[in-house]
């Protein structure tokens, strides 16, 4: 932001003047924050860039192509899509309980929501794989009742990933719902509108870019999960195995190149989504703001 | 429409924010709620709205009673403080909101209900902004879009909650005007609510005086002025100073404030005196009379000039007096009461006027 607002003056001795500003100390910390960022960040992914290119493109094709890491891509990521789906109405329903309501335990409740980002993921995984294991607690009612089997299935795999990702959504939806004032929706009422239109018209439509930033979120950290969902997914390949635990695998047969050859397509694949979503944000906000 | 309201009670908690309130307007009145915040004007308008609902009284609106009848079923038109148009709707989707959320039944076709949205907007004046967004509009033709909206249901009741509040000064007189302007065409009975007086003065046909949860008094703004019923009310509408006077024989003793008593028709005891800047004339200082000095003189127009005098402790407005033409900031001088109305602390009143023809002309 302010890059571009200094950007406007630009003639001096290095060919670029910055504006005088209140705030002092800008090349200084722009200098740190980029420096530290380089380190940490990009040049780590400079190397997840330029390793895999060690096997060639033709290989790269290969390792992607095999039928075990193209099934682990369609778990990770359409898993990552239902789980995150999913848990839109779920977070929904849970921000707006959280936000209209005054009720005994409602901090309680506002606080489990941030579990799942406190807990380290392995615990959530241990817990969710004895919840639904085939003589759990809820795995062997729902095999008895539905014929359903939830561990070392696919289903495992999402319902896993809806824990981690519903915290994303109901956090993103939350400040919104707080701030949408009650105005709206009492000018709604004066009009003729019944409750429901009400939701369906003038809440849901407010709330929907903080509802995709939500799903956005909630979406990349289900595809990168890897701790909860090793011990609920049993890890069958071509059935239950995602993409990250195939970079595992790779790496322990040391073919490092494959395995940051499937970790820079997992890259590139959120990257390009989570922009797909921006974009649509964007459509959305455009002429609100 | 009429609206009746009668004995209308509403508490939180412990403190009654509607303490028995009735009224009723004929049709196609336009009346304003004017009073001090917390003084209940917005509780009755919402109660009107059917937002919020009385714990005792009734409200009939054209004849029927609906006091347990919601907002929706109601067809009242309200324009809010804030405009609440919904951000992520067009100009002409909000203008069209109204029609697009009735019963399929009593839905007009969808180029019935553009065709409504776009002659809504041409009578608020504002064709050209049907594609844009509420917050690409200014607060001007906010306002409009947030009227245009609340007209669409076609509401015999229309209520307006500070409409002009948001709006900066030069903008706010304009749209007043237009406002009851709109109003004479369309005649809907409205309700304003303001604690603006020079707004609830200039555009309603009756103001109601409301203070703490109570219709002080209910009139016509001319009759306000002249003959305010409390204290309160010639205290809260026009300018006055207001004055703790003692009242003994049937006269107010108001010689510490430099002026001669007033012969009141009240019995004795504490009074209050409040003199409009009209009705006090300021003079130069002659004897007998305790003097005054003068703090601030401001010229208005055609000669005259409003002069602040400090006497007996008290600031008083009045206007220069005949003979008063040289008086400056400094000069002593003293005051030369023309009319008043006095309020006695058993909750008499008395408009006193000074009948003698010798009261000096005033320059003004």
């Amino acid at each position: 932001m302010s890059a571009s607002a200094t950007s406007r003056a630009s003639s001096g001795p290095l060919g670029l003047r910055w504006r005088r500003q209140a705030l002092p100390g800008f090349g200084l910390s722009l200098g740190l924050a980029l420096t530290w960022l380089s380190l940490i960040v990009l040049i780590p992914l400079a190397a997840l860039a330029i390793k895999p290119w060690e096997i060639g493109l033709a290989g790269l094709l290969d390792v992607l192509s095999e039928p075990r890491v193209l099934a682990a891509f369609r778990l990770s990521f359409g898993g990552a899509f239902l789980a995150a789906l999913v848990s839109v109405p779920l977070g929904l329903l849970l921000a707006w309980t959280i936000t209209r309501y005054r009720f005994p335990g409602r901090r309680l409740l506002d606080a489990l929501v941030d579990l799942p980002f406190a807990l380290p993921t392995a615990v959530a995984g241990l817990a969710l794989t004895a919840l639904f294991a085939p003589n759990g607690w809820l795995g062997e009612p729902l095999a008895r009742w539905f014929g359903w089997q939830v561990a070392f299935k696919p289903a495992g795999v999402v319902v896993a990933l809806v824990f981690v990702a519903l915290p994303f959504i109901v956090r993103a939806v939350e400040p919104v719902l707080r701030d949408l004032s009650l105005d709206a929706e009492e000018a709604a009422a004066t009009l003729g509108a019944t409750r429901l239109q009400t939701i369906r018209r003038v809440v849901l439509p407010a709330l929907l870019p903080a509802v995709i930033t939500g799903f956005g979120l909630g979406f990349a950290r289900a595809v990168g999960e890897y701790g909860s969902v090793i011990f609920i997914a049993g890890n069958l390949p071509m059935v239950s195995e995602i993409a990250p635990l195939i970079i595992v695998v790779k790496l322990e047969q040391f073919e490092y190149a494959a395995a940051s050859g499937i970790g820079l397509a997992m890259l590139l694949l959120s990257f390009a989504i989570l922009f797909g979503l921006n974009l649509w944000q964007r459509a959305l906000r455009r002429g609100r703001e | 429409m009429t609206v009746e309201v009668e004995n209308l009670v509403r508490r939180f908690g412990g403190t009654a924010a509607l303490d028995g309130v009735s009224f009723s307007l004929g049709q196609g009145e336009f009346a304003a709620l004017l009073g001090p915040s917390g003084s209940g004007k917005t509780t009755l308008l919402r109660i009107l709205a059917g937002l919020d609902f009385p714990d005792e009284g009734r409200v009939r609106i054209a004849g029927a009673d609906v006091a347990q009848v919601p907002a929706r079923e109601r067809g009242v038109g309200v324009v809010f403080q804030h405009y609440a148009l919904f951000r992520h709707m067009s100009v002409a989707e909000n203008v069209a909101f109204g029609l697009r959320v009735r019963p399929r039944r009593h839905r007009p076709a969808e180029a019935e209900i553009l065709r409504r949205a776009r002659e809504l907007l041409e009578l608020v004046q504002i064709p050209e902004l049907a594609q844009r967004y509420p917050e690409q509009i200014s607060g001007g033709q906010r306002q409009r879009v947030a009227l245009a909206r609340a007209l669409a249901i076609e509401p015999q009741l229309l209520l307006l909650d500070e409409p002009f509040g948001a709006l900066d000064a030069l903008v706010r007189k304009d749209v007043r005007r237009w406002v009851r302007g709109l109003h004479e065409r369309l005649a809907i009975t409205s309700i304003l609510v303001t604690h603006d007086q020079e707004e609830a003065m200039e555009m309603a046909d009756r103001v109601a005086v409301m203070e703490r949860g109570r219709i002080v008094q209910f009139d016509a703004p001319q009759a306000l002025l002249e003959a305010p019923a409390t204290a309160f009310v010639a205290g809260f509408l026009g300018e006055a100073t207001r004055l703790p006077v003692r009242i003994r024989d049937g006269s107010v003793q108001a010689a510490e404030f430099g002026m001669d008593d007033l012969r009141v028709d009240l019995p004795d005891g504490d009074a209050e005196l409040f003199l409009r800047p009209h009705e006090v004339q300021v003079e130069p200082a002659r004897g007998g009379l305790a003097q005054g000095v003068v703090r601030f003189v401001r010229p208005e127009g055609a000669g005259g000039a409003r002069i602040l005098a400090e006497i007996g402790g008290r600031m008083i407005e009045g206007l220069r007096g005949a003979s008063g033409s040289h008086l400056a900031r400094g000069d002593a001088c003293t005051l030369h009461a023309v009319a008043g109305t006095v309020f006695h602390s058993d909750g008499g009143r008395f408009r006193w006027q000074r009948r003698e023809a010798e009261v000096p002309q005033t320059a003004r």
